[in-house]
């Protein structure tokens, strides 16, 4: 039988982990995923450590001016087709922490995101919802087909008024 | 190699992190190298600042309690405590007698989830997958015990300024001791691997000592400190219900990762004693007292996380937001000790060292 390449990267997607600004809560259960309990790895998923062997990059916590250049670093050493899953409500909005000097927002604002997984933290079913979601547009992208970025949730609660509002708004 | 010809080898600087392997969290090393050998490290910080301290002066003081929690998702519970607790002493609110026990129970839980997340992960560090899946697998029997008591596997929101939100009926409490039942014997699986397997020994004992005079005048706080031989814990002093339950703090006196390890260890038991002492032992009353009324004042609050001391400085001034709030984490108090560590020793132990002081960057950068 003849593999075709998505098929065969559908199958066994490995995945790099960048936490950008995080409070950790997020890459616990990131950890928790490959643990015997929920296991990803059934899904052919591999946690890797190198983002030239990756097929997703997993993001968690949003962008502040110094990681973001390592983020676009990590992003850019990853092998085409791509799918980047953003975990946790920081990643679309900075969550908590949005309206902080040093919080530039969301992870979209400095690469595409294809997946966002909303929750504070997510559970590790929802990641493994996401990670699923995450396979299917891999797949579509290694066959050459289009595929729009995430919709992002809508933020629920306003960031804070004060000194600061105005310069993260501004940066 | 031409190297060896010469007196003083050529020095090479590798970077260890911000994205690494074996740290889930952006800390990045310097490592200046002679050969093999470290002879300097030099941090670089700031990869995940966010500024909750000054975030905290924008918020409300009711407000802060969710913010500080996300100082770090893994004591999430005992840096609402710290809080919470400061926010009382200000306004004079006595917290009554099952929320302090209650306080104490969800603590013990966070630091049981915190050690177990942290020996798997050291596990992990030297190459032993196997035995990583099973601590995290124990690991997960803690996290229903939180979910089951506090709705979260990541417990958030449940300390409130004036006592808990959240009460155990006898049922629950039941529930909970033959859950911790469950999980003595799953550590008594894995124990003796990690205290006596020769592989676990070989990369541990006697690597990165931390003498206990190098401990005292780095300030080191937490386990790194109780590994050599310093008896500073703060549950000592007695807050929360941990006066009534009475503490004796472990210490080892190697002052190595062994020593660490064994430390760490010991206290997962000395956990479930406490727990198990406070679930028996819970006093009948409301859980929270009804909080009026704005702070002012000045106060530091010094509790016992996982990882060692954190200190909150709180300053309010009779308004709804305060005008300073300090935090000062464990790990960016080992810092200095591990840097004091690391030369000497070979790149294959670094990993292994840098884990050793359970280092949270996400504490320590706030």
């Amino acid at each position: 039988m003849a593999w075709s390449v998505h098929e065969l990267l559908g199958r066994s997607p490995w995945f790099v982990h960048y936490n950008c600004n995080s409070c950790n809560g997020c890459d616990i259960e990131l950890l928790a995923c490959l643990t015997p309990l929920y296991d990803v790895e059934r899904f052919g998923m591999l946690h890797v450590g190198n983002p030239k062997h990756a097929d997703i990059l997993v993001v968690t916590g949003s962008v502040n001016h110094r990681n973001a250049r390592v983020l676009q670093n990590v992003y850019a050493q990853l092998p085409t087709p791509h799918v980047v899953v953003g975990l946790g409500v920081c990643t679309s909005s900075g969550g908590v922490f949005a309206g902080s000097y040093n919080v530039l927002g969301g992870v979209d604002k400095v690469i595409p995101v294809d997946v966002f997984v909303p929750g504070c933290p997510p559970r590790p079913e929802a990641m493994m919802d996401g990670f699923l979601r995450a396979v299917e547009i891999l797949k579509r992208k290694s066959a050459g087909l289009p595929s729009a970025p995430a919709e992002k949730e809508v933020i629920t609660v306003a960031p804070p008024s004060g000194p600061h509002a105005e310069e993260s708004d501004a940066a | 190699m031409n190297n060896a010809t010469t007196s003083t080898p050529r020095r090479t600087v590798i970077p260890f992190g911000p994205q690494h392997p074996v740290l889930p969290e952006p800390l990045h090393l310097r490592l200046v190298l002679e050969d093999e050998k470290v002879v300097e490290a030099q941090p670089a910080v700031g990869y995940i600042h966010r500024g909750i301290e000054k975030l905290a002066e924008v918020k409300d003081f009711q407000q802060n309690v969710f913010l500080l929690e996300h100082v770090c998702g893994i004591c999430s519970f005992i840096h609402a405590l710290a809080y919470c607790q400061g926010i009382e002493e200000l306004m004079g609110v006595e917290v009554p007698a099952r929320a302090r026990y209650l306080r104490v129970v969800w603590s013990e839980l966070n630091r049981l989830h915190s050690h177990l997340l942290w020996l798997g992960l050291l596990a992990d560090a030297f190459g032993f997958e196997s035995l990583f899946m099973q601590i995290w697998r124990a690991r997960e029997r803690v996290l229903d015990l939180e979910e089951q008591t506090a709705g979260a596997r990541i417990m958030l929101s449940t300390c409130t300024i004036g006592g808990v939100r959240r009460d155990l009926s006898a049922e629950q409490v039941g529930q909970v001791l033959r859950g911790l039942d469950e999980l003595e014997r799953e550590f008594d699986m894995f124990v003796p691997v990690v205290i006596k397997d020769a592989t676990v020994k070989e990369r541990l004992c006697g690597v990165g000592v931390l003498t206990q005079r190098q401990a005292q005048e780095l300030g080191a706080v937490g386990p790194v400190a109780r590994a050599s031989g310093i008896a500073r814990d703060l549950r000592v002093t007695g807050y929360a219900a941990y006066g009534e339950l009475g503490v004796n703090p472990v210490i080892e006196t190697d002052g190595d990762c062994y020593a660490r390890t064994l430390v760490r260890v010991r206290e997962l038991y000395q956990s479930l004693l406490l727990l198990r002492k406070a679930l028996r032992h819970m006093p009948d009353s409301p859980i929270a007292v009804a909080v009026k009324g704005k702070p002012e004042g000045e106060v530091v609050m010094r509790v016992e996380q996982p990882r060692g001391e954190v200190m909150y400085y709180l300053k309010a001034n009779g308004t709804a937001t305060l005008e300073r709030v300090r935090v000062r984490t464990p790990t960016f108090a080992n810092l200095p000790a591990l840097l004091a560590i690391l030369p000497g020793c070979e790149l294959a132990d670094v990993p292994v060292i840098t884990l050793s002081i359970d280092p949270c960057v996400s504490c320590t950068e706030r």
